[in-house]
Parts: structure tokens; sequence; C-alpha cells
């Protein structure tokens, strides 16, 4: 499969992060045909048909989603983009808004038409300060053509559009979250219902959207949704920014075409090139920090045996068992030399330090998993603590208000479903394992 | 007027008005299927959904649609619909949840229950009875914070603290001018009178009445006396402040009375919000009007010290007349 460019089709085009060069590429083509030549339920009827699942993780229907928008008279509908991406192993919104930040605004343009907003917004991650100046200018250079502001394109629509910088918490990243961060608020996720659709920012209805999904609205309105819908595999239709990381030859964003094998992704020169040092793969992290981590043969084959593809389906398939999720694209490769205790310890402890502490099992399950974690890694772990980890994180698994809980149990939960033999290890032979990761001599004792 | 809905809570049929919560539908049950609440609180608009601790399994989502729920709700916040099914205490998924939810809740709490004023009225000891495990598997230090005083009458003792939030929704909505929130996330969040600022305010008091824990604690009774030991008397006044129900209980001992609080329900929470005058300052008999002696649960802590009959004299079993004046006098069917 030769990989089908998209959204980063003209990345390589010299100052393509001007709206001049990317006029000349054929940008703001959706806006204009949107707004002359189509009603905002035609724009929605043809996400629909393209079959757009959210990229930031869930993978939901993104024209499921905007029908579900309450529209009430005489009350204001918003658009907010989720440029709130802090997940670890994912950097392919940043990329995107970086090279090409008028791909996001040309989408937030054509989707707000869509959904009716007048007001839409850019919530975007505090480290990204300076890709918020990016974003800035070529938001001033979307006024100053006409594409933005009162009358765009002489048509009577009007659309502002803000970008708004949070303060450095994930938690911000989950849509409610955001939305009181956005108001002003504490970042403390809501309680649902009701959800933005009906009540969300400033309780007005709302869709929080990723950057990736709202950039993908611009090639379906061009191209139109039928067209859209035949690049991928089955309903994981499109392409994907993956963000390919970790112990790879080649790591990068790739824009993929849905359906990919993930042996070809892994190892083909047109995209990770293999493992670096021509070590052999151990573990893949698939979809971000939060999705369930697997072996080498279970990421590169089913357990039916069937080759394993980059995309929805496939990746979910076997369940939390034997698969995993695509997520939000972070794509993670460990080498046979990598400590999956370690990993799991790392990203336990990013979970503690971000859960919010609203609702009890993720305030303090968080904390105590990690402090779990960290006593296996440094040699003072116990048999009965692997056990112990797993009904914390089932305890702490689907009882919480939002998916921070989830996020912070799977990884640990198929980090032992997956290596148990590599955490009993680390019970039975705490020196080697020091010794291993950290080049610590047997005799030497270590203190924690 | 719209029609009432139907629902069934651990095999219990109730008819409730649309929009209930399934943990108010179960209150007006009551018994056993009431979920335990430690954060939600009936007054205080916006709270709960945090503690988790009244998780229920919803197996029939509807009439029109009966698929059940796919995870377990928060009763607290859930509205019940036309003929749902609700699993509390009959569902074993919702009892190991809440158990762990209750192991969560104490692996950063000190357990000072000795020598905390609270214990004897506190929800967390009350739930961690019922619904815990015996010992811990917690094996690591527990988070600690110094003690702040906020204003002269009130302790905030942040380690024993559970988040429930219901003092900052107290400080929101029943005093005016907030300048108490929440600071910091995760296991590291403490309540917080924005930048230690005392909460100086006519209501204030409340959020004592509110804690569902011994974070806050009244500065004029600490360390006086085990709440067992005292005797609470229901007593009011015509209190000069307007939003003041001066409705209150005495906690007595001896001729001497120890501290005032509002009227705690069987559910922990008060039946009105009084101020910080009747609450602090009238701690004489003569300040107040007595009605008598206050109803407590018969499985509190607090009614083990007091003359209860468990059983009827004989000479009154046999008097029909004795009988019904014993039974107008202590509101309660005695066996």
């Amino acid at each position: 499969m030769a990989g089908k460019k998209i959204l980063l089709e003209h990345i390589d085009v010299p100052g393509i992060n001007t709206y001049e060069v990317y006029r000349k590429m054929g940008g703001y083509r959706s806006v204009e045909k949107a707004i002359k030549s189509m009603s905002p339920d035609d724009v929605v009827e043809e996400v629909k048909k393209s079959g757009l699942r959210g990229r930031g993780g869930a993978g939901f229907p993104t024209g499921m989603k905007w029908s579900f928008l309450a529209k009430p008279e005489g009350r204001p509908r918003y658009l907010v983009c989720n440029a709130d991406e802090s997940e670890p192993g994912t950097f392919k919104d940043r990329y995107l808004m970086e090279k090409i930040p008028h791909a996001l605004i040309e989408g937030m343009i054509t989707s707000s038409y869509a959904l009716g907003a007048n007001t839409s917004y850019i919530y975007i991650r505090g480290e990204y300060f300076y890709v918020l100046r990016i974003l800035e200018k070529a938001i001033a250079e979307a006024y100053a053509n006409g594409f933005l502001g009162k009358n765009i394109l002489g048509s009577g629509y009007d659309l502002d559009l803000y970008v708004h910088p949070g303060a450095g918490a994930y938690i911000c990243g989950e849509e409610t979250a955001l939305l009181e961060s956005l108001e002003g608020k504490r970042g403390n996720p809501r309680i649902k219902p009701p959800f933005p659709a009906v009540a969300g920012l400033y309780a007005c209805p709302t869709v929080v959207n990723n950057v990736e999904t709202i950039a993908a609205v611009a090639p379906i309105v061009n191209m139109g949704g039928d067209e859209y819908a035949k690049i991928g595999v089955g309903r994981s239709t499109g392409t994907k920014l993956i963000s390919a990381g970790g112990h790879l030859n080649r790591p990068g964003v790739y824009e993929i075409e849905l359906g990919v094998p993930v042996e070809e992704f892994i190892y083909s020169d047109e995209y990770c090139g293999g493992i670096k040092n021509g070590k052999k793969l151990k573990a893949v992290v698939a979809g971000g920090s939060s999705v369930p981590i697997l072996p080498a043969n279970l990421i590169l084959k089913t357990a039916n045996n069937e080759q394993r593809l980059m995309s929805y389906e496939s990746l979910a398939d076997g369940g939390f068992v034997s698969g995993t999720m695509l997520g939000s694209g972070g794509f993670i490769a460990f080498d046979e030399d990598s400590c999956i205790v370690r990993n799991t310890w790392n990203f336990a402890r990013f979970y503690h330090h971000e859960s919010c502490g609203q609702c009890s099992p993720c305030r303090e399950g968080t904390g105590w998993m990690e402090k779990i974690l960290h006593r296996l890694e440094y040699g003072h772990g116990k048999m009965s603590d692997i056990d112990l980890l797993v009904d914390v994180s089932k305890k702490i698994e689907g009882n919480t208000i939002c998916p921070l809980g989830d996020a912070a149990a799977w990884p640990v939960a198929s980090a032992i479903r997956h290596f148990r033999d590599e955490f009993e290890w680390h019970v039975n032979e705490p020196k080697l394992c020091l010794e291993r990761n950290y080049g610590i001599s047997q005799k030497h004792e270590v203190v924690m | 007027m719209a029609d009432k809905i139907k629902v069934t809570i651990d095999g219990q049929h109730i008819e409730v008005e649309p929009g209930t919560t399934i943990l108010n539908a179960a209150r007006q049950i009551g018994g056993e299927s009431v979920p335990p609440a430690m954060c939600y609180y009936s007054k205080l608009k916006g709270s709960g959904g945090k503690c988790r601790t009244c998780l229920v399994k919803v197996s029939k989502g509807s009439e029109k649609d009966p698929r059940p729920m796919p995870k377990l709700v928060a009763s607290c916040q859930t509205q019940v619909m036309d003929g749902m099914e609700v699993e509390n205490m009959t569902s074993p998924e919702v009892l190991e949840a809440r158990k762990g939810v209750v192991e969560m809740l104490l692996i950063n709490h000190p357990l000072d229950c000795p020598v905390c004023d609270q214990a004897g009225e506190c929800d967390l000891q009350n739930l961690a009875y019922e619904h815990g495990a015996a010992g811990t598997r917690y094996e690591f230090e527990r988070r600690k914070f110094n003690k702040i005083n906020i204003g002269d009458k009130i302790q905030l003792h942040m380690t024993r603290c559970i988040l429930c939030y219901r003092c900052v929704y107290t400080a929101d909505q029943i005093t005016d001018g907030r300048v108490h929130g929440i600071l910091n996330r995760g296991d590291k969040a403490e309540i917080s009178t924005y930048i230690a600022q005392a909460i100086d305010n006519d209501f204030s008091g409340n959020v004592i009445d509110v804690c569902p824990v011994g974070a806050l604690t009244d500065k004029t009774f600490r360390f006086k006396n085990r709440v067992w030991f005292t005797k609470p008397v229901d007593a009011h006044r015509d209190c000069e402040n307007p939003k003041c129900s001066g409705k209150v209980v005495l906690w007595y001992k001896g001729e001497e009375v120890l501290r005032v609080t509002g009227r705690k329900d069987q559910y922990g929470e008060v039946e009105s919000f009084i101020c910080n005058t009747c609450r602090f300052d009238k701690k004489k008999t003569n300040d107040w009007v007595i009605e008598g002696p206050r109803q407590i649960e018969d499985t509190s802590v607090i009614s083990s010290n007091h003359y209860e009959m468990e059983h009827m004299l004989p000479v009154v079993e046999k008097d029909p007349e004795l009988m019904e004046q014993n039974q107008k006098m202590f509101h309660k069917k005695i066996q």
C-alpha cells in the first residue's frame, strides 16, 4: 500500500505555514465550497458518509457526534478544538499545527459552519506556547483575507476564532475538564450526563474535537465523503497521523492510510525502518501511553494468527486479553533490552502526577500503584505485589468520573498480563535487574 | 404534573418524581438499600459524584431501553428512568467496587480515630465499618499536612480530609464571598482558604457540620469530650440573623453545653444551616428553648450510653394505655 498523504500532502513545500503558499497549494477551497454551495447539514452529511472517526483517542464517529449536537433556539453553539495534546508518546498535533497551521484553521472554519457555531476556540496545551504564536499569526492572516470575521466570503456567516492556552495539565485534554478550564475554572472533569453536546461550554451545546479530526474535515469536503471513505480499511477510513517513537531507526510523525500492516509500519524503509541497532522488538504501545501494551508476537499477529493492521478494529482485535487500541496514534516501540517494569512505573508515575484528585479511586489508586511499581523496580518488591497491582488496577478501572482512571489502570494491568515473568524476575533477582537497568554492580546495596 | 415513574431497587418497587436520582429514590425506600454517600449533600447544589461510594449497578436501563448500563454508576448523580432496575446490596460487583473505594479512601487517611473529635459521628468510620476490610494492604507513608486555623473557631486538619468538596460548596453557596477552594491536584490536592486567608463569615461554621470526617473541627470543642459521653438535646432560639433557622442540637456534659451543631438526619445531613453566633457564642442553657432529647439512631455509638430499654417492662407490656404513652414519649417502637 503506497502511502497516500492527505493532511501532510504539502508538508515539504517551502513556506506552507504562510497563507499565500497554503492558498496557492489549494488551501481554503473547502471553506469556499462549503459556504458557497453547501448547507451546514450537507457538510455534516459528508462527514458522516466519510466514516471519519475521532483522532484524539476514543475513535468515536465524528459525523454521529456532530449530529448529537442540540440545536435550541436563541442559544449559541460552540466548536472547541482540543489541542491539549499531552498523552505520552503523542506529538502529531503539534507537528501539524507547527508546520501547516492553516490546515487546522481551514478545518475549524468549515466545521464551525457545519455546526452553526459563530465562536470557536482552539484550546492549546500550555507547553505549546510557541505553536500558539504560529496559530495566532495564521489566524490573523485568515482574518485579513476574509476567511474569518464578519460576513465570510459575502455569505453572511460570521465566525470568530480564538486560541486559548492551558496551564499544563494532562487532565485538561479530557473534554469536560477542557471546557471547565476554558471557562476559567479549575480543570476538573464534569460529571456526565449532561454531555457537552447538550450543555458544554458556558452551558451551551458544544462539540469538542481533536486537531487532526478537524483538519481532516477540509479534505473530506473537498473530495466528498464517499471518496474519503474509500481510503483505509473497513470502518477505519481515511489517513491517520502516527507519532512513532521509542527504539526505532526513524522515529517521527507519519501519515498512514489506515490498514497498513503493523509489521510494514515498523520495518519498512518507507516508515520507521526497523528497530534501532538491529535489535529485536520486545513490545509496542500502539496508541499513546493509555492503551494496553502488547508483546511483539501479539502486535505483529493477532491471537488468531492474522496479520495485525494499523486500524481501529484490527488493533482492538482480541479485546484487552490479546489486543489494544489505536488510541491517539502514539506508537512507542521497545527493543529487547528495555525494561517493562521500569516503563510501567514511568507511566504510572505520570498518571499519579496528572490525576486531578476529584474522585477517590483515581486520586488514591494512581499513587498507590506508582509506589508499588517503584518498589518492584528498585528491588524491594514482593511476589504478592504483582497480584496487588492487578487488584488495585481493577478497583480503579471503570469506577472513576473520567477515563483517566481507566488510562492509568490499563497499562499496568496489560503489562502484568503479558510480562508477568519479568515482574517476577524483578522480585526474585532484584540485583540482576538493577544491574541491567542501571548498571549498578551486584555487590552494591541500593538504599531506597 | 408529570407522571411518577417506577423504579426497582434491590427488588423493592417505588414510584418517584421524574428527575429524582437513584440515591434519593433509595432514600425514599430507606433501610439497607440506601447506598452510602460521602460527598453528596442534598442541600448543596453540584455536590456528589466524587467519592464513588454510592456506585450501583443498573441492570435494566428503562422500560424503553432495557439494556444494562455498561459501568457502575454514581447513584447520587444518575437520574431514574421509568422501569429502571437497580442493584445495590444484591450485586456482588457493587459490593466489591465499594470495598475498593473504601480502601482507597482509607489509604491516605491517618486512622487517628482515638484522638479525633469526629470519632463516633464520623461518616468514614461508619462506612469503613460497614463496607471496608479489616486490614490494610497499603504499606507506604501516608500523606501529611500541617494543621491550619481557619479563623479562631475552626481548625482544618487536612491530613484527615477525603476531598469530598462539601465544604467548598458550602463556602460557595451558604456563605457570601467565597474564600475557600482546592489547591493542587491528585493526592496532593488540599482544601485551602485562598492562601490561608481566614473565613470570616456568619455561616462559615457550617463547614464543620458538612465535613464527613474530622478534617474541619470546632475549636471550641476540640479535645473537650468524646461525643458518646455527651447528651444531645434539641433546642431552638429566635436568631437575629434572618438566614439562620436557629434550630440546633446542644451537646451537654452535665450542666454544661460543650458544643452546638445543626440537626443532622440519618444520612448525616443537617436539616438547616445555622449561623456562627448560634454555633459558637450561645453556650448557655438559658440562651435556648429546650425541646427534648435528640433521637439518635440505635446503631450510633452516641446512643450507647443513654438509658434505652431493650425490652418493655412487663408491667407496661400488659397495659395498652401505658404502652401508648411510652411510645409517644420515645417516638419509636419499643419491642
